[in-house]
């Protein structure tokens, strides 16, 4: 994978778009023979979604915490603190839920996936699974790759579930909004298409922060700093990707 | 090694040439493994040994030149025959590569369970089979992080020959093993060898271990077979080449320096 060093960026950048691109065509084609061996994607989704839920929890309940508090204060302005909750709900629901699990993601398990890659790669544990016939491509990269897909938006439904109990703490516990405006107006008020563009960018992001993770570990360089420079790049496209995505994902469902 | 028939040929290299980027690696190189014996292929550091394995095995392409595996031509087989051609081979990695997830159990039964549809019970006495034949059979359920060096090759061997291979490569076999896990490894390549009736390349460049247990060597410099024969054959060679490398002298044909300007000129133009 290395390219010529003095090849202009855009040619460089358009490369890598490429290879990401075939790259993902070949993980598709190898994802219903995979699915022929659940044990190691429900490992799989176990190592990323079950460990990151604790983080998850946790960043949730205070980025609840602070909603409430916010929305609290600019409610107030207007005398509407009882539409605390819609506001909550919505912000979770259509932004906060999907786009700060997904950067967490990408921090905590995407590093994870590419550097276990880039060392199964660099101790030749990847070469040694070709030579005995084995596709690694089914074995490593597939299983991991699904299980980050299916744990993103078991992470984002963590995260809101989490986050909405945290804004309640904060403004009903605390500042004392009406425990019933709260959550009937954000009943009567949350619709089903707002939880849809949840889970369909939380299905998305789940699928790009994954995709990169992986292609960045099997493509790493098998040397220490070419892990460490991977595991660099998982974060920052990751990170990008899953902002770029969330504006066009928020146009196309305005 | 001259008069071999054709089909008594595990491998056989012809006037391969292979090239990353623009710095040539090998070039018209002529070898081959006949059937049932040991092959050394030694050489410095850099030789091209460890690209010649990976050609060997179907890992990289050669740019020029041709290689038959098994009696087929490497070239004109698509990913399936490559995968069932490698099923007829066990490779040992330089330092094992065991999958770290799993223990040496697991890591002996993974071939088996991927390739096989053998019950539980009938795998389970294959894989200690398998590690009794390397001594380990009481490390069954230790994980990778947990074995010495020589203890992880062994492991990597009894899960290289789980397959029963026709075809068994060495890459580095010796490398940062103490002189008792070395002693080990040699006697299980014979044992390997001459128990199981398979071929074997051994790629080192511990001369005088290989010379226990070689049938036949090849000495590679430059990207080139500078010397070929038995053991003894090269170690009693009048190439100027082959004499350096067996005897370990630091300046020969292969040079101790790595090609560089005139160290005054280089010294005062840094001065400058």
């Amino acid at each position: 994978m290395s390219h010529p060093k003095r090849e202009p960026l855009p040619i460089r950048a358009l490369r890598s778009v490429g290879e990401l691109a075939l790259f993902f065509v070949r993980v598709l084609a190898h994802c219903v023979p995979a699915l022929a061996r659940p044990r190691l994607i429900v490992h799989q989704i176990y190592n990323a979604g079950a460990r990151s839920l604790s983080i998850v929890m946790l960043s949730g309940l205070f980025v609840g915490m602070v909603l409430g508090l916010q929305g609290f204060d600019l409610l107030q302005r207007f005398g509407s603190e009882d539409a605390l909750g819609i506001a909550a709900a919505l912000s979770l629901l259509k932004e906060l839920g999907p786009v700060v699990t997904a950067l967490l993601f990408a921090g905590r398990a995407g590093t994870a996936l590419t550097s276990e890659i880039g060392l199964m790669r660099a101790t030749d544990q990847i070469t040694a699974m070709q030579m005995m016939a084995v596709d690694a491509m089914r074995y490593v990269v597939v299983p991991r790759f699904l299980g980050g897909v299916v744990a993103m938006p078991l992470l984002v439904a963590m995260f809101n579930i989490v986050g909405l109990f945290g804004a309640q703490l904060v403004g009903v516990q605390l500042l004392g909004v009406d425990t019933g405006a709260f959550w009937s107006q954000m009943q009567g008020s949350v619709e089903l298409n707002d939880v849809w563009e949840g889970i369909v960018k939380s299905g998305v992001f789940g699928l790009a922060c994954s995709l990169i993770a992986v292609h960045s570990g099997y493509t790493a360089e098998p040397t220490a700093e070419g892990v460490g420079l991977a595991t660099t790049r998982t974060v920052v496209a990751s990170s990008v990707l899953v902002l770029l995505l969330d504006y066009v994902l928020t146009a196309f469902f305005l | 090694m001259s008069n071999s028939n054709a089909t008594d040929l595990i491998v056989d290299v012809r006037g391969v040439e292979y090239s990353i980027d623009s710095r040539l690696i090998l070039s018209g190189l002529d070898l081959s493994v006949r059937r049932g014996r040991i092959t050394a292929i030694m050489g410095p550091s850099g030789s091209g040994k460890t690209t010649l394995l990976k050609l060997i095995t179907a890992q990289v392409a050669p740019g020029r030149g041709q290689i038959s595996v098994f009696g087929a031509d490497l070239a004109t087989l698509n990913r399936a025959q490559v995968f069932a051609m490698r099923k007829r081979m066990g490779m040992l990695f330089q330092h094992g590569a065991l999958l770290t997830d799993l223990d040496a159990f697991e890591n002996v039964a993974f071939p088996l369970r991927e390739h096989t549809d053998l019950t539980e019970p009938l795998i389970r006495a294959l894989v200690i089979a398998k590690l009794n034949a390397v001594g380990l059979r009481g490390a069954a359920e230790l994980m990778p992080a947990e074995l010495s060096g020589g203890m992880a090759r062994r492991v990597a061997l009894a899960r290289a020959i789980a397959m029963d291979p026709e075809l068994l490569i060495y890459d580095e076999p010796f490398v940062g093993l103490d002189p008792i896990s070395r002693g080990v490894i040699l006697r299980l390549i014979r044992q390997m060898n001459d128990g199981l009736g398979v071929t074997s390349i051994v790629v080192s460049h511990d001369v005088h271990d290989l010379a226990q247990i070689a049938d036949d060597g090849y000495l590679l410099a430059g990207g080139k077979v500078v010397g070929r024969g038995t053991p003894q054959e090269l170690l009693a060679s009048d190439s100027a080449e082959v004499r350096q490398f067996m005897q370990g002298s630091a300046d020969g044909p292969v040079q101790f320096h790595y090609p560089a300007p005139d160290l005054w000129a280089q010294l005062s133009a840094d001065e400058r």
